[in-house]
């Protein structure tokens, strides 16, 4: 009878105490700490030191506590808890970055001056670049929305099942991977074969920035397509509506939501998109509101251009960075702004049209 | 759902009338003609790419440029650069990327995950160009001391050797960089696979008295398996053909070397391309568009199977 007392006991290891990762994490800051003012680390170095103590301390208690698998658990949990504070790390950093050296010089002249004419010291601004951006972006999304839309129809209306469907659905996943370089190649050699090597205009931009926006479109219409019920489309036959009446009138206004939320991420993912631009629409110090003729410069290469060309640094500012690289992260914070309000929309729009179910 | 589209009008209704006939031919004609025009689209990359990069297979070898005799010459080292740079980028992202992932299904409370899924998602929408730029003066900056630790106590190793690049602006930062950009990639795919394991598997294994990381072991990682390895082919996908963030990072030279710390180090075919466009002549035009062929080719394989992979797993798991 004894006995019964004391099985569980021998079934059950010993877990650690609930405080036991706080104690861990104390020590290991302790030590962490102790460590850099004895050796003279930075914070940096501390704290990477205090978390390696941190992840290998905590388990390591609990492999004499608690016994190997346990043990095994902790160190894993840690690890990944870990790694998840480390992927942090560069987002935060970059974002910081961005605005802490773009926000000083993102001014009304900044963006309402083009950089015609600027050298030295002298400002410069951006309003060319939002321009050609714009115009280029808008002519991308005009060609590829249509074809998009129309692919996913076909594929859920009409093709559903059969092997022409399939093989564009699968073409168009692997169309996703296609280097946006080799986007711009080919919208370049497809111009440069009507109209002579020289030629660089907006218009190859926007072929080369539809070419890499058209398979996210047709994936993302084709989700919001499948998710609008069959009995609306067959309550709309039984009244006798023909299904392309079907599919304008009803079909498309229950999906209408996830559609252009899944457009608007479209274009935010191409607005930053920089080779395929360098290579087609080339740079351009001046205002250019001709998509089919001349260089249009975009906010991306404007950033690449003024990266790569930062100017002198002005006389008599001893040490201070080329003008072109403050332009560029001011640039740059436009662009990640730009690229967040769209999302901030998409968002916003899927919200508002979600398709109202069960109901 | 499953009743979809299958239904289609009855016929009568719309042989009643011809107009309405007429424009329900229409509309799928042009639907039908949206999907082949994609499929033209993708040939037509291929075809244009050929038509203008088949001159640039026998150019004037001084093109090419730096004693390079013939194309394969001058395209093997920019070959090699370019899968060097992306398995670096792959060996920082991989592991990260996945702990990542596993921390969204199955290690974060419910009210962390969505959050830390949107954020994961935002490293995904920045500009390559701006990861370029931070990667160029502000990584490139905070990596010094690390590269100059690696040039001297670690060059023994081949990838070390050294001398250590004074400005930080090195292939090993590009490949930080680089690893960052592919990871959200990888979290995506990965995430959803781990999140398809059958529930009852799980909590079998639960019952078992299994620890959560047995669970994943015995569990998850069987089934996520083939789906994973598809995730990180993607993921090497997108780093083959990541232009700005290598361009901007580090100076490269089409070479054969294994030296990642140094002022120069194997450059990309994309790099090439994005370093050289401006100042091409038309034969050099050529000879870009025709190295531009091969990395489609080469990450069109790739993604290629990739994506068979995933069906694959999506097939077996429907089974």
């Amino acid at each position: 009878m004894n006995a019964v007392a004391v099985v569980p006991s021998t079934f059950a290891h010993p877990r650690l105490p609930r405080w036991a990762p706080l104690v861990v994490a104390v020590a290991a800051l302790a030590v962490g700490g102790l460590l850099g003012l004895l050796l003279g680390w930075g914070p940096v170095a501390i704290v990477l030191v205090s978390g390696l103590f941190y992840v290998v301390g905590l388990p390591a208690w609990s492999r004499v506590l608690e016994g190997p698998r346990a043990a095994t658990d902790r160190l894993m949990t840690n690890l990944v808890w870990g790694a998840f504070a480390v992927v942090c790390v560069p987002l935060l950093w970059l974002l910081w970055n961005v605005v802490q050296k773009g926000a000083p010089h993102v001014t009304g002249h900044f963006l309402s001056t083009s950089m015609r004419g600027v050298f030295g010291s002298m400002e410069g601004g951006i309003l060319h670049a939002i321009q050609g951006t714009v115009i280029v972006t808008l002519a991308a999304t005009v060609i590829a929305v249509p074809i998009g839309l129309m692919t996913a129809i076909y594929l859920i209306e009409y093709g559903r099942g059969s092997r022409l469907a399939k093989v564009i659905t699968f073409l168009v996943d692997v169309m996703t991977g296609i280097p946006s370089i080799v986007a711009g190649l080919f919208a370049l050699s497809l111009l440069v074969l009507f109209f002579g090597p020289a030629f660089r205009a907006g218009i190859g931009g926007a072929i080369a920035l539809a070419l890499l926006m058209t398979p996210t479109v047709v994936r993302s219409a084709e989700e919001m397509l499948r998710l609008v019920p069959g009995d609306l489309r067959e309550a709309s036959y039984a009244l006798g509506v023909p299904k392309w009446r079907t599919i304008l009138k009803v079909v498309m206004p229950t999906a209408i939501g996830g559609i252009v939320t899944g457009v608007v991420l479209a274009i935010s993912r191409v607005i930053g998109e920089t080779a395929p631009l360098l290579v087609t629409a080339g740079y351009n110090d001046s205002m250019n509101g001709n998509l089919f003729s001349g260089r249009m410069t975009t906010l991306p290469v404007y950033i690449f251009n003024q990266y790569k060309t930062p100017g002198a640094v002005p006389l008599g500012a001893h040490a201070a960075d080329p003008p072109g690289y403050a332009r560029a992260w001011a640039a740059a914070l436009v662009l990640i702004v730009i690229v967040m309000i769209l999302n901030l929309i998409a968002r916003i729009i899927g919200k508002i049209f979600a398709p109202k179910t069960g109901r | 759902m499953s009743t979809g589209s299958s239904l289609t009008p009855p016929p009568a209704v719309s042989a009643r009338r011809g107009r309405l006939a007429l424009g329900d031919r229409i509309f799928a004609a042009s639907a039908r003609g949206a999907g082949l025009l994609i499929l033209l689209v993708l040939a037509g990359v291929f075809v244009f790419l050929l038509i203008q990069g088949a001159p640039g297979l026998s150019v004037d070898p001084k093109e090419y440029g730096q004693g390079f005799d013939s194309f394969w010459a001058y395209a093997g080292p920019l070959l090699f650069g370019t899968i060097f740079i992306s398995l670096l980028a792959l060996v920082v992202a991989v592991p990260f990327a996945l702990a990542v992932a596993l921390f969204i299904s199955h290690y974060a409370p419910r009210r962390l995950a969505t959050p830390v899924a949107y954020v994961i998602d935002l490293l995904a929408a920045v500009p390559s160009v701006v990861f370029g730029l931070w990667g160029g003066r502000a990584l490139s900056q905070a990596l010094k001391p690390v590269i100059n630790w690696l040039g001297e106590y670690l060059n023994w190793i081949p990838l070390f050797k050294g001398p250590a690049s004074p400005n930080g602006q090195t292939a090993l930062t590009a490949g930080l960089v680089l690893g960052v950009m592919i990871l959200p990639i990888i979290t995506a795919i990965s995430r959803e696979v781990f999140a398809q394991t059958p529930r009852l598997n799980e909590e079998a294994a639960i019952g078992l008295g299994a620890t959560r990381w047995e669970v994943l072991r015995l569990a998850v990682f069987p089934y996520a398996k083939s789906g994973v390895i598809a995730g990180i082919m993607l993921g090497l996908g997108r780093a083959l053909g990541e232009t700005m963030a290598v361009t901007m990072v580090y100076s490269s030279s089409p070479k054969y070397m294994l030296n990642i710390i140094g002022d120069t180090s194997p450059q990309t075919i994309a790099a090439n391309i994005a370093n050289n466009y401006a100042e091409a002549s038309a034969d050099k035009q050529h000879v870009l568009i025709a190295a531009g062929l091969v990395l489609f080719a080469f990450t069109f394989v790739v993604n290629f199977i990739a994506r068979w992979a995933i069906g694959r797993g999506e097939r077996k798991l429907a089974r």
